[in-house]
């Protein structure tokens, strides 16, 4: 059962939503300049919702059930969110109005500096990255322009462990430095004896997942700090896992000089189908004065202790704008909403939930799944999605398969160091019940793997489209609508 | 505890099963001097305390919806037709996740394509990305795809200075490690013959808006093969207003070859600056050149119609540091609400909204223009959005504007000082479809009691 | 086979001498591991590169792969088939999914690369991890 494209369900002439009349008198219009067409569809209003609501319907979704995708943070999305966000006050603000008038989103936006500072460590905070990558690039920048300024320019490398995802190496480039692979060792930690001998005055920093991308804990995070200190370099923290560490650790307390957010993930704002996030971007003292501007502060003339008034205010060493106007104000007041109905209790027993229900998912399926390291989890782990006895079956149609139980599955392919991965990250606000369920699904599509392997290969068998030809669309990209 | 479920016996029984004692000891390796750190955060507050508190916050500040506004430079007050939230306020929307699942995604992955093709549509170009965060990231990507388009052989840079002085920034800050040369200085009365003498062999790309910061609307005609010629295919790069293009010819139409812009206007409303939303599309020749998620029609192994997300191996997590971009997280449920905005007014719509914000300004134009101290500056065509010159610097006008009156409270247009020292008298104004008669004659009104 | 008139690179890339040009391409292996290929990213006729240098890409639905040049030259030739049917180096990875021809700079670099025997080597070793 499938939805006809919109341009499908159009009809020549048809209006839509009508906008106002005109209420002043016409001006002549610049013949010249006119379009001849505007070939958007044509159709009433009663369409456009019943279009888009059965759309709606063809997606999985949070808010139908488990979602478990490793390093994505799939919690629930509290609802509570979605009201502050649009609150008039919030959505009728201009980003230019004078700060006389907005006083109060911007005291949200340096709330919410102050509270990541808090919960990371920190001794500056942006929150102007739209996104995890954007706040990985700010990163990497701050870290080359910290090096120029201190007379080093040949620090032009960024060590990059195997495990980390692309948007690491990816940022990296963009940045115009070159990426250094550093291999993990046996047990998924960073490899020291690698490190070591990548370490020299080219290097600019290294870029640091911890708790990484197989849900371990680097067993020697401060040997491996201590490593990049030693020769200079600094050293950006991947915030992408921070959820199981939230109360529990600190990253700036450990020596983490830059370190970036996912509000998207850790932070409950939703995920949106693809974005927007907000990658807020922490630093320790000395790179407060490279963070992209502006920021919020406390205006020191005109602040008074129980009168506070906030500004914008531009770091002086700035290595400058990275989005126009001031950040994602929705998401920032949606990630301000949850924090204060956490507080840092809350926040801590989240992060403690998140690493139990990991835990106890992978207790439940370890004898079953290969598992390639054997040790405590935090908020996620990784398992082989193959069977010595299964030889065809792959950890893609054990995927697929798993949609057929309605249930989501978890990412694959990543991270690329262990063969048919499948990463699983289940969050705290999962029960014991909802745990159960997908465990007992992953055991017995183990079973289908043995007896009735062709039950995944073709699987999933009934979603309203079936496995999708990705070749043809490769190699015959059909990337609009042709009228 | 909020939104968590677990009872203490199902927390006894978890952990018995993975064999702990108690959750503290799943956290062994974590260095014990760093472990459990106090965290400076207030209490919590319940549900209801926090709706509270932030309703107190959001009442701090004057809603520019419901207050006569004429501020634009990049950010508009556009009306939001109610379907638009009804749609993404769709828990199937928004609590999904990126498509990667493709048999569980549809909904996402054909809203986006339906996305794509009215960007092509509105742009008059064939192939159209996923978004970027907003316009100024997409500008910066843009001179990444020229970049690599020569193969990184090609290092000078042409902007027009009267794009968006946000974009200009970003653009440099995103470029600041590519040993790019930067040209066309800062004089926003440089013509546009003046920038494409800028353009030789070197040249990635040169890059204009229109209508620019200052509102005025450029001429393409011609330009593309003036640069193409003067550059050995240098790419044309034109970033543009969504509203506009609902009347008026189309930067595709005048052979660009690349054409992005702030989608804003197209149903996502103010927001204090975000989420925003960068719309991007280029020619199909550089389709795998373009970074961002892109959406294919395909068929299943039944041969039913499907989406699927295509040309990925472009992307960070296959390309890694050779990607495209680093972009993994876009703006999707931003892409959503204009892909909602543009169907719900369509063709039809979307004219009649962009003819109302061009009568509109011309009319507040032309009442500007005939009070006392102040003339509007008119050097080219404008859409919606035209130059004051003030008989004081911008600012004061706006302090009166907003406390100067009795019971009226008028937000006035953009004071120009901040980015162009010489023009701190000067203020753009913006006049949208939200701007009734009765608001524009109350801003005339207010301008000739100014200084009186 | 036994064509001692083509040799390769590690990388999977092989050359074969034909009069005074050289024919580039991949190598069977190297397509079948990347498994169905959607697009072939190729250089310009005119470009002059050396040993080593990554002369394109090689795209398949789920991987994009570097190539390599086995010798230094300048590009006379690029398989133009090759961006409508991008699926022939899938099909006749060594015939009519060639890649390039070029005119060698360094022919004495042909004694650098590895004969079909030492190449099924690597091969073999790769297959064993």
């Amino acid at each position: 059962m499938t939805e006809p494209l919109i341009y499908e369900l159009s009809s020549p002439g048809r209006e839509g939503v009508k906008p106002p009349q005109l209420d002043v008198p016409e001006s002549a219009l610049p013949q010249d300049w006119l379009r001849e067409d505007l070939p958007l569809p044509e159709v009433s209003e009663i369409d456009v919702v019943r279009h888009f609501l059965r759309l709606s319907q063809l997606n999985y979704a949070i808010d139908k059930g488990m979602y478990p995708l490793g390093s994505c943070t799939m919690k629930f999305n509290p609802k509570i969110n979605e009201v502050t966000a649009r609150l008039p006050g919030f959505t009728g603000v201009h980003p230019l109005q004078h700060p006389d008038i907005v006083q109060g989103a911007l005291y949200v936006v340096y709330a919410l500096q102050e509270y990541i500072k808090a919960i990371g460590g920190f001794a500056g905070v942006t929150l102007q990255p739209a996104a995890g990558a954007h706040g990985e690039l700010v990163g990497v920048l701050i870290m080359r322009k910290y090096h120029l300024d201190r007379g080093e320019p040949q620090r032009d490398t960024i060590l990059v462990p195997d495990s980390a995802h692309g948007t690491n190496p990816a940022s990296t480039s963009m940045s115009g430095m070159r990426v250094v692979e550093i291999p993990s060792d046996a047990r998924g930690n960073v490899d020291l004896d690698a490190l070591r001998s990548q370490i020299c005055d080219r290097v600019a920093g290294l870029m640091f997942t911890n708790p990484n991308t197989l849900g371990l804990f680097e067993e020697h995070m401060e040997e491996v700090i201590n490593i990049v200190h030693s020769c200079g370099g600094l050293v950006y923290g991947d915030g992408a896992n921070m959820n199981a560490l939230m109360g529990i650790m600190r990253p700036g307390d450990a020596g983490i000089d830059v370190m970036h957010f996912n509000l998207h993930k850790t932070f409950s704002t939703p995920h949106g189908g693809g974005g927007p996030g907000c990658g807020a971007v922490g630093v320790a003292p000395h790179l407060v004065d490279y963070l992209p501007g502006p920021i919020v502060a406390l205006d020191p003339d005109l602040s008074e202790d129980e009168d506070p008034y906030f500004i914008f205010h531009d770091p002086p060493k700035s290595i400058g704008r990275v989005k126009a106007f001031w950040g994602h104000f929705g998401i920032i007041v949606r990630a301000y909403t949850y924090i204060r109905m956490l507080g840092g209790e809350g926040l801590r027993r989240s992060a403690e939930h998140a690493v139990l229900n990991a835990n106890y998912l992978l207790s439940r399926i370890k004898g079953v799944y290969p598992l390639p390291y054997d040790r405590i989890c935090k908020h996620e782990f990784v398992v082989e999605g193959h069977f010595k006895d299964a030889p065809g079956v792959h950890a893609l149609d054990i995927a697929k398969r798993l949609i057929d139980y309605g249930v989501h599955p978890p990412t694959n392919y990543f991270p690329l160091i262990v063969p048919e991965a499948l990463m699983i990250e289940p969050t705290e606000t999962e029960s014991q019940q909802s745990l159960d369920n997908y465990a007992d699904i992953l055991l017995k599509i183990a079973e289908e793997a043995l007896e009735t392997p062709d039950l995944l290969h073709e699987a999933p068998h009934n979603t309203p489209v079936r496995r999708l030809d990705e070749v043809r669309a490769a190699r015959n990209p059909v990337l609009r609508y042709e009228h | 505890m909020v939104y968590i479920p677990h009872t203490d016996a199902e927390r006894q029984a978890m952990l018995a099963d993975i064999g702990v004692e108690n959750v503290e000891e799943l956290f062994w390796d974590i260095p014990e001097k760093f472990r459990y750190p106090q965290l400076d955060l207030p209490e919590p507050l319940s549900e209801m305390e926090t709706l509270q508190e932030l309703q107190f916050l959001a009442g701090l500040n004057l809603n520019a919806n419901t207050t006569p506004a004429f501020l634009g430079a990049g950010a508009y007050r556009h009306w939001v037709p109610s379907v638009v939230d009804y749609v993404i306020s769709r828990g199937e929307f928004y609590t999904a996740y990126t498509p990667y699942q493709a048999e569980v995604s549809q909904g996402t992955l054909q809203a986006i394509f339906e996305y794509e093709s009215m960007i092509c549509d509105l742009t008059g170009m064939n192939v159209a990305n996923a978004s970027h965060y907003d316009g100024a990231t997409a500008a910066a990507e843009a001179v990444i795809q020229a970049y690599n388009t020569f193969r990184k052989k090609r290092n000078k840079v042409v902007l027009a200075p009267t794009i968006h002085p946000h974009y200009r920034q970003v653009i440099h800050t995103y470029t600041q490690g590519m040993g790019l040369e930067i040209v066309g200085g800062d004089d926003p009365t440089t013509e546009i013959a003046q920038l494409i003498e800028l353009v030789d062999e070197q040249t990635a790309c040169l890059i204009l808006q229109t209508p620019d910061f200052l509102g005025q609307m450029h001429d393409l005609t011609g330009l593309a093969d003036a640069i193409h010629a003067r550059g050995k295919d240098t790419q044309f790069v034109v970033i543009t207003n969504p509203i506009s293009l609902g009347l008026l010819k189309p930067p595709g139409d005048y052979g660009a070859d690349i054409v992005l812009g702030e989608g804003q206007p197209l149903g996502l409303g103010l927001n204090f600056g975000g989420p925003y939303l960068g719309f991007y599309a280029t020619r199909s020749q550089y389709a795998r050149q373009m970074a961002g998620r892109l959406v294919g029609k395909t068929v299943d192994l039944e041969g039913k119609e499907g989406y699927v997300m295509t040309l990925t191996t472009r992307e960070q997590h296959i390309r890694r540091d050779k990607a495209t971009s680093n972009i993994c997280s876009n703006q999707g449920l931003m892409a959503l609400a204009a892909t909602v905005y543009m169907a719900a007014l369509g063709k039809h719509g979307l004219r009649k909204v962009a003819e109302l914000n061009y009568h509109k300004a011309h009319y507040a134009a032309a009442a500007i223009d005939a009070v006392k101290g102040f003339s509007v500056v008119r050097r080219k065509p404008f859409f919606n959005e035209f130059v004051v010159r003030c008989p004081k610097p911008a600012d004061e006008v706006n302090t009166f504007l907003i406390d100067g009156m009795e019971s009226v409270e008028i937000i006035g247009g953009y004071d120009l000082g901040q980015d162009y020292p010489h023009l701190a008298d000067h203020m753009l104004v913006a006049v949208t479809e939200m701007n009734s008669r009765h608001e524009i004659d109350l801003l005339v009104e207010a301008l000739s009691a100014f200084d009186n | 086979m036994n064509d001692t008139n083509v040799r390769f690179l590690e990388t999977h890339e092989w050359a074969r001498r034909e009069g005074n040009e050289i024919v580039i391409g991949i190598t069977d292996y190297a397509q079948s591991t990347l498994s169905d290929i959607v697009y072939v990213e190729l250089p310009e006729v005119g470009d002059t590169l050396d040993k080593g240098d990554q002369f394109g890409v090689v795209e398949s639905v789920k991987a994009a792969a570097d190539v390599y040049l086995p010798m230094s030259g300048k590009v006379v030739a690029v398989n133009a088939a090759l961006e409508e049917t991008p699926e022939l180096v899938n099909q006749d990875a060594l015939g009519e999914g060639w890649m390039l021809r070029l005119s060698p700079a360094n022919p004495g670099e042909w004694d650098e690369l590895l004969d079909a025997e030492a190449y099924q080597k690597v091969v073999e070793e790769e297959e064993a991890h």
